[in-house]
C-alpha cells in the first residue's frame, strides 16, 4: 500500500517538476554577467541593467563583473576559455572573427530568425558571420567631425560640404594662428578613423571594405590617392604638432583652449567636451564633407553583448539579449544621461540632444554608402595593429609612404592566406 | 635490535633530508618554470591564435624573424638597456658612500633616497611620461632654459624615446643598488680602512684598492639584478610609450607580449619564437652568474 503511495507520489513529482518550466518559464540559477563598461556613466547603465532584470526574475541571481575597457580587449580570451560567464560585452562585425572561429560565442541566429529580437533588422548585417548571428548589439553611436562653433563665428566659416570647402576653411584657421584639428594617436586607433573617412570619401564604402578583407593591394593607385589627399591637410599643418604623444584624451585641451578647432571623433567625445566646460553652443558637428563623387559611407562602431559558448545558463543569458534590445529599455539605457549614444532598436526613439539628432539623421538619411565598424574592426587583428601604426607614420612622415604602403602589402600576402 | 637503528634513513640521513627538504621547490620550480620553458619551445614551432588549433610550421617563425625589422629594432633596443642599466650601479655606490656618514636624520635621507624602489613601476611610468611631456613637462621646461628644444618631445621622438625610458627605469634601480652598497658599506672591516690609512691611502686610491674588493658581493648581486631587469623591462615601456613612437622602443618582452597577447595579437608561435630568443640571451648570462657563484663557492669550501 505504502509503496504503490509512493509510486503514484513519485510520478505526480516528477510531472509537476516537468510541467513547471514550460509553463511559468521561470528562470533559476545565477546569471554571469562581464562587462567592458568600465567608464562611470556606462557602469551606472549596466549596474542598473543588471538590477532590473534581477528584479524581473525573483528566483534569477544576476552577477555582473565590470572589467576595464582597455583591459577587456586583452581578458576576453581567457574569459571566455577557463570558466567562461553567460554573457560578455564585445564589438561587432569582423573583431568577432578570432572568437567564432574558436567556437567560443554562441550561435544565436535562431533567435533573430524566430523574432525574438524585433526591431534589429537594420543592425543585423553587423553581426552576421559566415551567415550567421552570433550576438545582439545595444549601442552604436556616430562618427563626424565636432567643431567649435564659435570659432568658426568668429573666422567667418560655414559647415563645409565638400572637401574644397574643407580646405578653405582650413586655411583661414591655420592663418588665424590655430591648428584645423586636434587628434591624439599615442594609441594608434585615431589615425583607423582619418584613414576610414579619406579611404571611404576618396574611393567609396565598396572599396574600403574590399582593402578591409585583403582583396585589393596596398600599393594600388586608388590607395595611393586616399593618402595624396590626406597629405594636402598634413602639409597646411592642419593638425596639432607632435600628436603622437598625446592619447585622445589628452589632445582635448587643445580644442577645448581654441588652439584647435575642429575632433574627428565618435559622439563620446561630447560629454568631455562639456565637463571640460565648453557649452552647447561652443559645439556642433557636421558629417566628414564630400571628396570624390562616391557615395557616403560612415563609421559607426557598434558596442554588443554575447552569449559564451561555454556559458551555464544559456536560457537566462538569452532572456537577457532579448531584455536589452527591448524598445524601452534600449531608449532608456541610450538616453542623454546614460549613454548618451543611438539606440539599435528600430522602435526605440531617440533621446533629444543636438549630437544624437544629428547623428541619427546622418546615418539613417545620409550614409548612403554603407556604415562602416571602425578601422581596427572591420580589419582582421594584425592588419588592423600593422596598418594603424603605418597610418601614425605616414601622419607624422609623410615622406615614408612608399616605404609605408610596401611593408603593409607584405604583410598582407602573409596574413590574408 | 641493534641493526633497526642502522635502517638506509638513518645511515644517509645527512645525504637525504637535504633533499627532501628541496623536493617540494623543486616540483614547484620544474612544474612552473622549466616544464613551461619547454612548452615555450614547442609553441615557437606552430601557428597558433591561442584559441583554436594550432599548425605545425617548423622554424618558420625564426626566418621571419630574421627579416623582422621591428624585432631588429627590439634587440638593439635591448642592447641599449643593457648596456645603459648598469650606470645604475656606480650610480648607487657613489649615493652609498655619500649617504655612509653618521649625521643626524642621515635616515630620513636614506630612506627618501630608497623611496623609488618601493612605489610601483608604474607610476614611475606615469610620473616619468608627464614629466617628458612636450611643451607642458618640466624637462622641456629645463631643457628650455639652456636652448635645447627636443622636436615632438621626448617620448614623442623616435630617436630619444628609447633614453628617455632608460632614464626613467635609472631611478628606482638606483636606489636598489644603493641599498645593496648601504649594507655593503656596513660590512667593511674598519681595521683593514685604517691599515689602508697607515699606508697612505686616500680617497679614489682608498676606495679603488680597498673598500671596493670588499664590497664584491654586493657588486655581483648588483650586475645579477640590474642586468636581469634591464632584459626583463616592459612595465615602463608599456606605459610611457606603448613601444612607440612608430616601434622605437620596443623591447623583446614588449614586442612578444604585442604579438601573443595583446589586444591585436593572436600569434603565439611568433611570440614564443621571440620568447626563446630572449630566454637564450639571458640564458648567456645566468649561466656566468651560475658558474661564477658555483666558482666562489668551491674556493670557499676548499
Amino acid at each position: 500500500m505504502l509503496k504503490s503511495f509512493t509510486k503514484v507520489a513519485g510520478a505526480l513529482a516528477l510531472t509537476t517538476a516537468m510541467v513547471m518550466p514550460a509553463a511559468a518559464a521561470e528562470l533559476s540559477g545565477t546569471l554571469r554577467i562581464i562587462s567592458d563598461m568600465s567608464n562611470p556613466a556606462p557602469r551606472a547603465i549596466m549596474e542598473g541593467l543588471a538590477a532590473d532584470f534581477d528584479a524581473m526574475h525573483p528566483n534569477l541571481t544576476v552577477e555582473v563583473d565590470v572589467v576595464d575597457r582597455e583591459a577587456w580587449k586583452s581578458q576576453i580570451r581567457n574569459a571566455l576559455t577557463a570558466n567562461p560567464p553567460d554573457v560578455v560585452n564585445w564589438y561587432a562585425a569582423n573583431r568577432m572573427g578570432p572568437y567564432v572561429k574558436a567556437g567560443l560565442f554562441e550561435d544565436i541566429s535562431d533567435m533573430y530568425a524566430g523574432g525574438d529580437l524585433p526591431g534589429l533588422d537594420s543592425v543585423k548585417g553587423a553581426m552576421t558571420l559566415d551567415d550567421k548571428q552570433w550576438g545582439v548589439p545595444y549601442t552604436y553611436y556616430q562618427w563626424g567631425i565636432y567643431y567649435r562653433e564659435d570659432i568658426f563665428k568668429e573666422l567667418g566659416l560655414t559647415e563645409p560640404a565638400t572637401f574644397d570647402e574643407e580646405i578653405a576653411n582650413c586655411a583661414k584657421i591655420v592663418e588665424s594662428g590655430r591648428k584645423c584639428y586636434t587628434i591624439g594617436s599615442k594609441f594608434l586607433w585615431t589615425a583607423g578613423g582619418w584613414f576610414d573617412y579619406m579611404n571611404m570619401r576618396t574611393n567609396g564604402f565598396d572599396f574600403h571594405m574590399q582593402l578591409a578583407r585583403g582583396e585589393v593591394s596596398w600599393t594600388d593607385d586608388r590607395v595611393r590617392e586616399t593618402f595624396a589627399n590626406w597629405r594636402k591637410l598634413i602639409d597646411m599643418g592642419a593638425f596639432i604638432d607632435d600628436h603622437q604623444t598625446y592619447s585622445w584624451q589628452e589632445a582635448l585641451p587643445f580644442m577645448v583652449k581654441g588652439e584647435a578647432a575642429a575632433y574627428l571623433m565618435g559622439n563620446f567625445v561630447v560629454p568631455h567636451l562639456r565637463d571640460a566646460g565648453l557649452t552647447d553652443e561652443q559645439i556642433d558637428f557636421y558629417q566628414f564633407p564630400l571628396i570624390a563623387d562616391v557615395p557616403m559611407g560612415e563609421d559607426a562602431p557598434t558596442d554588443t553583448f554575447h552569449i559564451a559558448s561555454g556559458a551555464q545558463n544559456k536560457e537566462a543569458a538569452r532572456a537577457f539579449l532579448q531584455f536589452v534590445t527591448s524598445p524601452d529599455v534600449q531608449t532608456k539605457i541610450n538616453a542623454g544621461a546614460g549613454l548618451g549614444q543611438l539606440p539599435v532598436n528600430a522602435a526605440a526613439s531617440v533621446d533629444d540632444d543636438e549630437f544624437l539628432n544629428q547623428g541619427f539623421e546622418m546615418l539613417s538619411n545620409n550614409a548612403t554608402g554603407g556604415i562602416a565598424q571602425f578601422f581596427d574592426r572591420d580589419f582582421p587583428a594584425e592588419m588592423a595593429a600593422l596598418g594603424m601604426e603605418g597610418l601614425q607614420e605616414f601622419m607624422v612622415f609623410p615622406d615614408n609612404l612608399d616605404d609605408i604602403l610596401a611593408r603593409l602589402e607584405s604583410s598582407r600576402q602573409r596574413i590574408y592566406k | 635490535m641493534a641493526d633497526m637503528s642502522h635502517t638506509w634513513m638513518r645511515r644517509n640521513r645527512m645525504t637525504i633530508t637535504p633533499l627532501l627538504f628541496l623536493l617540494p621547490g623543486m616540483l614547484f620550480f620544474a612544474a612552473y618554470v622549466i616544464i613551461p620553458i619547454f612548452q615555450s619551445f614547442n609553441i615557437s614551432l606552430y601557428e597558433w591564435d591561442g584559441l583554436g588549433e594550432a599548425t605545425f610550421v617548423g622554424l618558420r617563425n625564426y626566418e621571419e624573424l630574421a627579416t623582422d625589422r621591428a624585432f631588429e629594432i627590439s634587440l638593439w633596443n635591448n642592447v641599449k638597456w643593457l648596456l645603459l642599466y648598469l650606470l645604475a650601479i656606480p650610480a648607487g655606490l657613489f649615493i652609498a658612500l655619500f649617504l655612509n656618514q653618521t649625521v643626524t636624520g642621515i635616515r630620513l635621507y636614506k630612506s627618501l633616497f630608497f623611496f623609488p624602489f618601493v612605489i610601483s613601476q608604474v607610476v614611475v611610468g606615469l610620473v616619468f611620461s608627464w614629466f617628458y611631456l612636450p611643451n607642458d613637462g618640466l624637462f622641456d621646461i629645463i631643457s628650455g632654459w639652456f636652448g635645447i628644444d627636443v622636436r615632438g618631445g621626448v617620448l614623442g621622438n623616435p630617436n630619444t624615446a628609447t633614453y628617455g625610458i632608460i632614464a626613467a627605469g635609472l631611478w628606482p634601480q638606483t636606489a636598489y643598488c644603493m641599498i645593496l652598497y648601504l649594507t655593503g658599506l656596513n660590512a667593511v672591516d674598519p681595521e683593514q680602512v685604517e691599515a689602508g690609512r697607515l699606508d697612505g691611502a686616500k680617497g679614489w686610491r682608498m676606495l679603488w684598492h680597498v673598500i671596493l674588493p670588499q664590497l664584491r658581493p654586493a657588486t655581483f648581486i648588483a650586475f645579477v639584478v640590474t642586468i636581469i631587469g634591464a632584459l626583463r623591462s616592459f612595465d615602463l615601456i608599456s606605459i610611457m610609450t606603448n613601444g612607440g613612437p612608430f616601434g622605437s622602443t620596443r623591447v623583446l618582452s614588449f614586442y612578444m607580449f604585442e604579438k601573443a597577447l595583446s589586444e591585436y595579437g593572436f600569434r603565439m608561435g611568433y611570440g614564443s619564437a621571440i620568447a626563446v630568443v630572449l630566454f637564450f640571451i639571458m640564458l648567456f648570462f645566468i649561466a656566468y652568474f651560475l658558474w661564477s657563484m658555483y666558482r666562489d663557492e668551491r674556493a670557499a669550501r676548499r
